[in-house]
């Protein structure tokens, strides 16, 4: 039996048995406390510079940023973006709030509401946060968030809304665990900027496996 | 900071490598270490730091090399010696003996007083008061152990900035194994090879006329290696530099008298 | 794999004769080193989260079965299967079992050592399963039928011209030497394999105790696809892998893009927890996490306890001068490097891979960039003393040593062996002041001249009162 022998292995090289109570204590208050560590100062930022950071840090990450006063703006900002790729077809995710918008704006680009497949050119999500650190996007996996939106598509663009922008990653998990009473959703994202490899001779190439573009609709609110 | 009322009492760690091929080194210890007020001795029971035997994985040897070393310098305040790598040594002593061994904590008692020599005269002596000329341009070669294990980069670059005429050039990774690595340059000797190579490669593109370093093993290694090439940058211990004791040729450089015929010329 | 390690000596030799190997590791130096130092520039806390992260390793190493027991639990609880695995064999029969049990034909793979190291794609090979390495590197290696070189760029001991002949001898497309399309090529290749997969294989680089998570970081985003679009996903990890809580594993994150590429956060770092919601649209019906033990549990205790902190992200290999010369493949198995150096005695045996910790000159270069301060000269020297104990030196090593030691603990002969040695090869050396070829030293003079000694050697002149 594989998991008694290593786990006796790991005790006799502990110096003990099975833990008792006490020898339990350290660890299980880290788990129930779940402290930070340091936190970089670069992420400790009050609010607007923090959404300032994001900006900053997403388009070093080659990320491309678009602005918008609300949310209601997306369809228009995406119909320009798509159009100007000559891309004709939509996916999105099935968000309430993205489900709530008046597409029309899109004209002759078709809006398809389902997963990724194969061969899809721009796929819309919605995310969870925008972590300023490092330009990171936080998206989660739920009925209404496929995966497979987030990875195949040529082209993927993410609504954030500003006000869900934190300073360091901590915040982004303190803020996921209220959001789902401590349930961790099946995959959570983080994304900072499109796929890439420098595989072949160390020489950074765009879009590997995943999206070659990552957009972030930024909705001021 | 030594004063008229206390002149710290060193007892000189030689290293092997010095006291058979480049007793200079050894000399211009000497020389720096009383120009910083300090009272010099040579300890007659020392000879190696043990560092062979240490990294071949022999740990009775080192320790019994350990022990001898220790008692040597019982009763100095200071232990200084011309090298980061064996002095770095003489710190590795403490790891050797078990807790609670007697031993340990005599270990521990000398890694305190023990020290390379450019950081013992800049970090405790706070000593800087260099009177030597060098006409020509020089590039520092960091060597490994007095770099890592001991923090030397500063203190030699300090002191060498008081020499009149010195320039400085840095080279690229100065901060690079020159592959010499004591028993690893025989063990794998086309890989220290190539180390060196490379090292051969900085130092002549840094414009350098004369390569400078804390280490005579390294030193050895790299002056071997330029020698071999036909390169003419000569190699010299920080020390005798620092202390200007430059007659003696440079490390493998021709004799004396030929060499002093051949500057002529 | 097939070890190749007790040749370490040879296949550096080769090495280093080897011009395009020297062109390839030449991109290598020039690369993360100097990215390395730039995001360490930019992060002024960046020592202090390195010290942080040696002794959260360190807390965990001391609660290690907690740890692995809250994983495992909070694993089932989310509908995944945890299966230990004691060793390679344990750990390839686990993942065949799972395969045969969903009649799985072909498995796509993300990168994963603790796979190379168990050797899985053979196994599964010989069992009538196509596994496909989907990482570029990866997949790059598996068409030449080669072994990554380097735990993070796995093909960084090839050029571009390896690279299109070998897509040109699979894909049946013209030849390019413009490293977009060879991607593109692969890119368009892979999108096939990904949807037929039945299983899809990822490794992890951490699992999460408090969530039973196992998180991937990936700048390709071939992790990814291959974990969501198959029926099955299996994670293949290993025990030390443990961290108590996001927060915890946060502090890893900071720590591995910088140390490893540089960068300030790799692109995707995913969460996997359990199988597909209900309600999901997709993502893995089934969710294995196989932990792998293979000679782990018994560093737990010891001197290489250190060890286990490693976060594998190759800063020591990345700044190594041996690994620079001779690259990953001279080590003769599956991790190089310094961290291999201290690793592979301990999987394939001191008696294998003794060459190993021995090919290092302690310049202390992969410590000081370690983000888990692993005192990696320590443990090689360790190695050195194991070998040296079992007598399993060359014998030139030993009685080199022990003859020298013999004289080294003796001043008075000491004094004696140098004096005459000086005397001999000043002899030699003539006016000269150097040795082209000295008896005994062929391994010196090869390579380079032995510079003279002046003469009389320091004690004997001291003694004779010269100041």
């Amino acid at each position: 039996m594989s998991k008694a022998e290593i786990l006796g292995n790991i005790r006799r090289g502990l110096g003990r048995g099975e833990p008792n109570a006490t020898q339990r204590a350290a660890a299980e208050s880290r788990l129930a406390a779940k402290d930070n560590n340091l936190i970089p100062k670069r992420a400790l930022l009050p609010q607007a510079e923090q959404v300032q950071l994001f900006k900053d840090m997403a388009i070093e990450a080659a990320a491309e940023i678009i602005e918008l006063a609300s949310i209601a703006e997306v369809p228009m900002a995406a119909s320009e973006w798509l159009h100007k790729a000559n891309i004709q077809e939509l996916i999105t995710a099935s968000s309430p709030e993205l489900k709530a918008l008046d597409w029309s704006a899109l004209g002759d680009i078709q809006l398809s509401e389902r997963v990724g497949q194969v061969g899809d050119m721009a796929s819309i999500t919605s995310s969870f946060a925008g972590i300023a650190e490092t330009g990171t996007l936080m998206l989660h996996s739920s009925s209404d968030s496929p995966t497979t939106l987030n990875f195949l598509p040529d082209v993927h663009m993410v609504v954030l809304h500003a006000s869900t922008i934190v300073g360091p990653y901590e915040d982004a998990w303190k803020q996921l665990r209220t959001a789902h009473n401590g349930v961790m959703p099946r995959t959570v994202n983080m994304i900072t900027g499109p796929s890439r490899s420098a595989d072949i001779e160390q020489k950074l190439q765009m879009g590997a496996h995943g999206p070659r573009t990552l957009v972030i609709l930024l909705i001021n609110d | 900071m030594p004063n008229a009322e206390h002149q710290p009492l060193v007892g000189l760690f030689v290293t092997c490598l010095a006291d058979m091929f480049r007793p200079t080194v050894a000399f211009a210890t000497v020389r720096l270490l009383e120009q910083a007020g300090c009272i010099v001795e040579v300890p007659e029971k020392q000879t190696c730091c043990g560092q062979p035997a240490f990294n071949s994985g022999d740990r009775k040897t080192t320790q019994d090399i350990a022990k001898m070393t220790i008692e040597a310098f019982d009763g100095y305040e200071y232990v200084v010696g011309p090298s980061g790598s064996c002095i770095g040594m003489l710190h590795y002593y403490a790891d050797l003996f078990d807790e609670g061994d007697p031993w340990k904590a005599r270990a521990e008692d000398l890694k305190a007083r023990a020290f390379e020599i450019t950081s013992f005269l800049v970090d405790k002596l706070d000593f800087d008061k260099i009177s030597a000329q060098y006409d020509g341009t020089i590039t520092y070669h960091d060597s490994c152990s007095g770099l890592r294990q001991l923090g030397v980069k500063q203190q030699p670059r300090k002191l060498l900035s008081k020499v009149d005429n010195l320039e400085l050039e840095e080279m690229e990774e100065a901060e690079t194994c020159c592959g010499f690595g004591g028993t690893f340059c025989v063990k794998y000797p086309d890989i220290s090879n190539r180390m060196v190579s490379n090292k051969s490669e900085f130092i002549s593109a840094s414009g350098a006329d004369t390569l400078v370093g804390g280490d005579l093993g390294c030193l050895l290694n790299m002056a071997g290696k330029l020698k071999r090439e036909g390169k003419s940058v000569e190699a010299r211990h920080v020390v005798e530099i620092l202390a200007g004791m430059l007659d003696q040729p440079a490390i493998g450089e021709a004799d004396a008298d030929k060499y002093a015929l051949a500057k002529q010329v | 794999m097939q070890i190749k390690s007790p040749e370490f000596k040879e296949n550096a030799r080769i090495a280093l004769q080897d011009v395009g190997l020297q062109k390839a590791l030449g991109n290598l130096k020039a690369g993360f080193p100097v990215k390395r130092a730039a995001a360490v520039e930019r992060m002024p806390e960046f020592e202090d989260l390195r010290d942080q992260a040696r002794d959260l390793k360190n807390h965990i190493l001391e609660n290690l079965d907690i740890y692995l027991e809250q994983f495992e639990s909070k694993v089932v609880e989310n509908g995944g299967h945890v299966h230990w695995a004691r060793t390679s064999e344990d750990a390839c029969k686990t993942i065949l079992d799972i395969c045969q049990q969903v009649g799985a034909k072909t498995v796509t793979k993300g990168k994963s050592m603790v796979s190379e190291e168990v050797n899985l794609n053979e196994y599964l090979e010989k069992n009538g399963i196509e596994p496909v390495e989907t990482d570029l590197g990866e997949y790059i290696l598996q068409l030449r039928e080669d072994h990554p070189s380097h735990i993070i760029a796995p093909a960084i001991h090839l050029n571009l011209e390896d690279v299109s002949e070998a897509f040109h001898k699979h894909h049946h497309r013209p030849k390019s030497d413009d490293p977009a399309v060879l991607m593109q090529e692969a890119r368009e290749m892979l999108r096939k394999k990904f949807v037929a997969a039945d299983v899809g294989i990822t490794g992890a680089n951490f699992c999460v105790a408090e969530t039973g998570s196992t998180i991937i970081v990936t700048n390709e985003g071939n992790g990814d696809l291959t974990q969501t679009l198959p029926k099955t996903h299996i994670v293949i990890t290993s025990i030390e892998k443990v961290v108590p809580t996001l927060e915890d594993m946060t502090l890893f994150q900071r720590l591995l893009a910088r140390s490893a590429t540089g960068q300030e956060f790799t692109v995707y770092n995913t969460l996997s927890t359990g199988p597909r919601r209900e309600g999901d649209q997709d993502g893995p019906e089934n969710f294995h996490v196989v932990l792998v033990d293979n000679g782990r549990s018994e560093m737990v205790g010891t001197e290489l306890q250190d060890m286990l902190r490693c976060i594998r992200c190759s800063a020591c290999m990345n700044h190594c001068p041996v690994y620079g010369a001779v690259g990953g493949h001279s080590y003769g198995w599956v991790y190089p490097g310094p961290m291999g150096s201290v690793l592979t005695p301990q999987m394939i045996g001191i008696e294998n891979a003794g060459l190993l910790p021995n090919a290092s000159t302690f310049c202390g270069k992969c410590e000081s960039v370690c983000p888990v301060r692993i005192p990696l000269p320590k443990l090689m020297r360790h190695w050195r003393e194991n070998e040296f104990e079992k007598h399993l030196s060359p014998k030139a090593v030993r009685y080199g040593i022990s003859g020298w030691g013999f004289f080294a603990k003796r001043p008075a002969l000491y004094r004696w062996v140098s004096r005459s040695s000086a005397w001999f090869m000043k002899k030699m050396a003539g006016k000269k002041g150097r040795i082209n070829k000295l008896p005994l030293a062929g391994g010196w003079t090869d390579w380079r001249d032995m510079p003279a000694p002046e003469g009389q050697t320091f004690m004997d002149q001291w003694k004779q009162g010269k100041r």
